[in-house]
């Protein structure tokens, strides 16, 4: 009942999309067409164009039929092991992901518990952390690799690693700060009349009350991570990854190996959501929440 | 110690009050300028006394018991909780605080919000299990160990507030406005459980209620207060018998005690 009612509105949309698509498929690639039909001095018929803009081999923007083939090609039917499958790639990218975005949950708690236990922190910590988001991350991650190969910690997972935990300990660190907070008076109050030290109120109060924001903070903080790995990977030179694809596509005019790698990434993204929020779920239940 | 409490229990005359209050004043400074939430407050309280305070909102009445519980601290005048400050006091854990609202902890069950004070003061794990045990069927809640807060009424959650203000066993149980949020007929019912408890545990009450009837059919001792300075009244000794059926409410005495109640409440807000 609940599929049925979310998947109505969600086919309408993506069939309203492919409409557009579709309509801009044959809009822009029917330039080529024309131009190749006038210098071999024909006069295509409608459909004719029509049918000739849905399977050039480097159209300017290939059809979604296209990009569907060409995502089946390089996933399911390359193997693996292969630098061509996108299977290959995306696995480098999750890894970068993964570690980016652990650290920045790592980064984000801890100056979320300094921000919140010391007036020192809380003044000396959030406008740095604020001004650290207001730098383009493109400008920065040259950088960052740079000096990450200069440290001897190389040009691959490390600098990428850390591109994408700078952008996703934000979200992170903006939630706690507010999540290891909203205990009220009361409850501190409450714990004082136990005579709590500092430490007990810490883990028995702030850290549990704090666990609806950091679940909903990890969301965002994934994707932006996912973010970061691949703008990570757009600047080592493109080495690996789907973010290597993507300028790989672009740079040798291969518009499918570049769309493909895109709605790649985007699938990715997708599942490492979804599967942040399956065990959001999971912990909901297991800290007494109300089945949601 | 022990000792001393039992030699001063057979001679009552010269029992020491368990919660002293000689002058007390507290200011706030605000910007709007200093507030004088109490005014020279004089009170004893003894063992095994049931004080309500009662009042208008803003005479002071939850600030004097947050002075007794050491959460505030008075600007002038002395006061001792067991013959200690209040703040040694709160760090020998000698009273249980119960607070308008329950304010349990939802992530916990029922059974591991009783046994948040004994895990932070450090109760061997069978200690806690028994004590949790033990306090959950003293407030009738026995069987509710495992359900989560959101699966109570408002009354069980406040029960179980009451049960974790217990479970440590002080001598001392501090209670602001614990049923105010709660209707008129789970009140009547709680008043009722919360004097058997008293009566099973001979624990010394403090009470904060705008509620006349709750104060005249809880109290031993009723405090009455005004606004503006924050300042008691009137101090009545209430004749009830300890043995107090829900009827009593009908009788001569009872109607008396709460019009002398009324005609002090007046009297400080016409003064």
């Amino acid at each position: 009942m609940k599929l049925r009612q979310s998947a109505f509105p969600i086919l309408t949309v993506i069939a309203a999309l492919l409409v557009v698509w579709y309509g801009a498929t044959i809009k822009m690639n029917s330039t080529w067409t024309y131009d190749q039909a006038a210098r071999a001095g024909t006069e295509p018929s409608f459909s004719e164009v029509v049918s000739d803009t849905m399977q050039q081999s480097r159209p300017l923007l290939p059809a979604p039929h296209q990009v569907v083939s060409e995502l089946w090609k390089t996933t399911v039917e390359k193997k693996i092991t292969s630098k061509r499958s996108l299977v290959y790639q995306g696995i480098i990218t999750l890894k970068t992901t993964l570690w980016g975005f652990t650290l920045g949950i790592f980064i984000g708690v801890s100056l979320a518990a300094i921000i919140v236990l010391s007036r020192v922190g809380r003044l000396s910590l959030m406008p740095w952390a604020i001004i650290s988001q207001t730098i383009p991350i493109v400008a920065l991650a040259p950088m960052i690799v740079i000096l990450s190969n200069a440290a001897g910690a190389g040009t691959l997972l490390v600098p990428k690693a850390i591109i994408a935990a700078y952008l996703s300990f934000f979200p992170v660190m903006v939630s706690m700060v507010k999540g290891l907070s909203s205990p009220d008076h009361m409850q501190l109050d409450l714990l004082r009349t136990y005579g709590a030290r500092p430490n007990a109120v810490f883990w028995k109060l702030r850290v549990p009350a704090s666990m609806p924001y950091f679940f909903a903070s990890l969301k965002v903080s994934v994707a932006a991570a996912f973010v970061g790995a691949v703008v990570g990977e757009l600047s080592t030179s493109a080495i690996a990854g789907l973010g290597a694809r993507m300028l790989i596509g672009s740079q040798f005019g291969e518009p499918m190996i570049m769309w493909a790698a895109l709605f790649a990434a985007a699938i990715l993204a997708g599942l490492l959501i979804f599967t942040v929020g399956g065990v959001e779920k999971i912990l909901r239940r297991a800290m007494g929440g109300r089945a949601v | 110690m022990t000792d001393l409490t039992t030699s001063e229990a057979e001679r009552p005359a010269m029992q020491k009050p368990v919660i002293d209050v000689s002058g007390v004043d507290l200011t706030f400074q605000t910007n709007d300028g200093p507030i004088h939430a109490l005014k020279d407050v004089n009170l004893e309280i003894n063992k095994g006394d049931f004080v309500s305070f009662i009042g208008p909102s803003g005479c002071g009445k939850t600030t004097l018991l947050r002075c007794i519980a050491g959460l505030e601290t008075p600007t002038g005048g002395t006061l001792t909780v067991n013959g200690l400050s209040p703040n040694e006091a709160r760090k020998a854990r000698s009273y249980g605080y119960v607070f308008q609202a329950a304010g349990l902890y939802p992530w916990r069950t029922i059974g591991g919000n009783v046994k948040l004070p004994l895990e932070i003061m450090g109760f061997s794990k069978e200690e806690q299990i028994r004590r949790v045990r033990k306090v959950l069927e003293l407030v009738d809640l026995e069987g509710f160990e495992k359900k989560y807060p959101w699966q109570l009424s408002g009354g069980m959650q406040q029960r179980a507030s009451i049960a974790r203000a217990l479970a440590f066993d002080a001598d001392i149980l501090l209670m602001d406005e614990p049923f105010g949020a709660l209707d008129e007929i789970v009140r009547d019912h709680l008043n009722e459980q919360v004097l058997k408890l008293w009566a099973r545990t001979e624990k010394t009450i403090a009470f904060v209620t705008h509620s006349i009837p709750e104060a005249v059919y809880l109290s031993t001792k009723i405090v009455v207060m005004s606004p503006r300075p924050g300042r008691i009244t009137d101090i009545i000794e209430s004749p009830l018998p300890k043995e107090r059926p829900l009827d009593i409410r009908d009788s001569a005495e009872f109607i008396e005690i709460a019009h002398r109640v009324r005609d002090g409440l007046r009297a400080g807000h016409e003064g």
